[in-house]
């Protein structure tokens, strides 16, 4: 398959001012073209952060090391115009609450408008009757009159769609999903879902989808990579994850989902909490919450090797018994 | 939108009720006129006679009723020092005072919007840094030692302006500096802070992710909404344009309403003191009802919130 977007040894730092707080240490991940990932893992692992570096959207305060390149182009430390290009158009990029990612002062129509006038050259009615298309594509009912809405006007998860359509107007060879379906109703998670898998299979978008919740992601991507603590700690084909998962933490993660066959059994929870980025605990970030450590895990930071042809994962035990 | 501003208007008009009253009552409360403009030591009879020729021997409910009669008909009295109608007074005094404080208001806007915009954009950086001192010095300052100092620079050791008066526009400069400076740097810190909150908005990222250029974002996306905050501050700001200069025009002895409030309250001088106050409250009143009105202009949340709330 060829490779859309690459990241390698991806690094982030955000200066606190009094102090340096590393986030993100040393992501690899590869994104096909039409492939779809699912990026797993608790509030705070670096799974939004991994992709607001990718695009540049950290702010000042964010340090970003490593290297990320779309199609063989270099998006790490190109001018700030190179990026302007690459967001919207290459790369669209949708997030958790729509109510508050829309302007509350803008009307819906021209914060679509503005976006077609800046991928595909489209002003007045030509940018309107294409809004409204776009509007019809996500599924809103009675598109033209919701062009002169605002965002409050609208419940979260037409929001949500108005948020997708605004991602489709620059026509992108990928979509970041951080977290679309979480601040919505579960019904309506459902649809927006199913929008976005729609969308994929039609125009043959790359997607991301990042999520909390394996099961979100398990019926939308081709491969899943889970996030611990600023860290890939395993990834995977999804069925082979689902049917084989070889990090305890994907196996904690694995165990909070609920079966839908099958005989019912005590869903059990991860014990703990994601460490504080300033405070990672010594070793493997994951060894203090691990129902399996042993004192080698506190030694050393495992490293993501592979565990199978196509399977990675950062655990020495794992490690130490496929060697073995 | 009618039974919003219906409810605003007899809002402002129970303000300006209260404001009226307040101003009443405390005054008659505070000293005797008759011994001010008489002196303490004027033939009892001359007081007596004073007292009862202004009314002023009936008992307050009575003095009270008539004064609010008496402004219904649009008389507001007249001033006890000169038998000039109190109006007259202060109407001629008007343009002295919107004089400064236009030009002052201009000079607030001119220069703190643009110099809060430019710290937040800056954020922590020295532009902000710098920015954000010259606005702490500006606004801990008090008008009287800001001005002082400036007559001391400017007129006694440069000579280049004068230090008082009002003769010609060059009188002016002082004052309408003294004047802005203060408010320059109230509504750059205020500015500041509503553009920093606005900037950590989540759909401030999303039109960065859109692909917009820096620049584009701050005008379109962050400005409208940082303006909401700030219509506040500006409407403050023009609700004091003729009650705002006291001080200054004490300092530069500038013949304004201000000057004339000074004088009218250490004599006492009834009428005159609450035409001024009546005119303040006005001002404000109008002021908070224009920034009302705007709010629902820039701000489509309050727009229709207000429709559903009169359907």
């Amino acid at each position: 398959m060829e490779t859309l977007v690459s990241i390698r040894g991806l690094t982030v730092d955000f200066d606190l001012g009094h102090r340096v707080v590393r986030v993100l240490h040393g992501v690899d991940l590869t994104i096909g073209r039409g492939q779809a990932v699912g990026l797993v893992g608790e509030s705070g692992s670096g799974k939004s952060v991994t992709w607001l570096a990718a695009l540049g959207l950290l702010g000042p305060r964010a340090h970003v090391g490593g290297s990320v390149t779309l199609g063989g182009e270099p998006l790490l430390g190109v001018p700030v115009r190179r990026l302007e290009a690459v967001r919207g158009r290459r790369i669209a990029m949708i997030f958790q609450d729509p109510a508050s990612a829309l302007n509350p002062v803008h009307r819906i129509g021209r914060q679509l408008g503005e976006a077609l006038r800046l991928h595909r050259g489209l002003e007045g009615q030509a940018a309107r009757a294409e809004a409204r298309r776009l509007l019809d594509r996500v599924g809103i009912a009675d598109a033209g009159r919701r062009l002169d809405d605002y965002p409050h006007q609208l419940s979260g998860g037409m929001n949500q769609r108005v948020m997708i359509a605004m991602a489709l107007a620059g026509e992108p060879d990928m979509l970041v999903a951080d977290e679309p379906t979480t601040a919505l109703d579960a019904t309506i998670q459902a649809q927006i879902l199913d929008l976005l898998r729609e969308l994929r299979r039609d125009g043959g978008m790359s997607m991301v989808l990042i999520s909390h919740d394996l099961g979100v992601v398990a019926e939308n991507s081709d491969r899943i990579a889970v996030m611990y603590a600023g860290r890939i700690v395993e990834e995977a084909p999804t069925a082979d994850l689902f049917a084989n998962p070889r990090h305890p933490y994907t196996s904690g993660l694995l165990a909070a989902l609920p079966d839908l066959e099958g005989p019912r059994r005590r869903l059990v929870a991860i014990p703990g909490t994601v460490p504080d980025p300033a405070h990672l605990p010594p070793g493997c970030a994951f060894a203090p919450r691990c129902p399996q450590a042993i004192d080698a895990c506190i030694r050393a930071v495992p490293p993501l090797e592979h565990v199978g042809s196509d399977h990675r994962a950062a655990c020495i035990r794992v490690q130490t018994a496929v060697a073995a | 939108m009618l039974r919003y501003l219906s409810t605003r208007l007899v809002r402002a008009l129970l303000t300006i009720c209260f404001v009226v009253t307040f101003a009443f009552v405390i005054l008659r409360l505070s000293g005797d006129p008759a011994l001010l403009i008489l002196s303490p030591d004027a033939p009892p009879e001359a007081i007596e006679a004073f007292r009862k020729s202004w009314g002023l021997d009936r008992p307050l409910w009575e003095q009270y009723f008539h004064y609010f009669a008496a402004i219904a008909e649009g008389n507001l009295g007249r001033s006890m020092r000169d038998g000039r109608p109190a109006l007259d007074l202060v109407l001629e005094r008007v343009p002295a005072t919107l004089a400064l404080t236009i030009p002052a208001l201009i000079l607030k806007i001119g220069i703190g919007i643009p110099a809060g915009i430019y710290a937040a954009l800056n954020r922590n950086k020295l532009a902000d840094r710098l920015t954000m001192l010259f606005s702490v010095a500006g606004f801990t300052v008090p008008s009287f030692v800001l001005g002082l100092v400036l007559v001391l620079i400017f007129a006694v050791n440069l000579g280049w302006l004068p230090s008082g008066g009002s003769d010609s526009w060059v009188h002016g400069i002082l004052p309408i500096i003294t004047l802005g400076t203060a408010g320059a740097a109230v509504l750059a810190r205020f500015t500041r802070s509503a553009m920093l909150e606005v900037l950590g908005q989540p759909y401030i990222r999303t039109a960065s992710a859109k692909g917009l250029a820096w620049r584009r974002v701050v005008v379109d996306h962050a400005l409208p909404n940082a303006a909401i905050p700030t219509v506040t501050i500006v409407g403050f700001m023009v609700g004091s344009l003729v009650a705002g200069a006291v001080v200054v025009e004490s300092v530069f002895s500038w013949p304004g309403v201000g000057r004339l409030l000074v004088v009218a309250v250490a004599n006492r001088d009834l009428a005159v003191v609450q035409t001024i106050l009546l005119f303040v409250a006005l001002t404000m009143v109008c002021a908070n009802l224009t920034v009302d009105m705007l709010y629902g202009w820039i701000d489509p949340r309050l727009r229709t919130r207000r429709v559903a709330g009169a359907g």
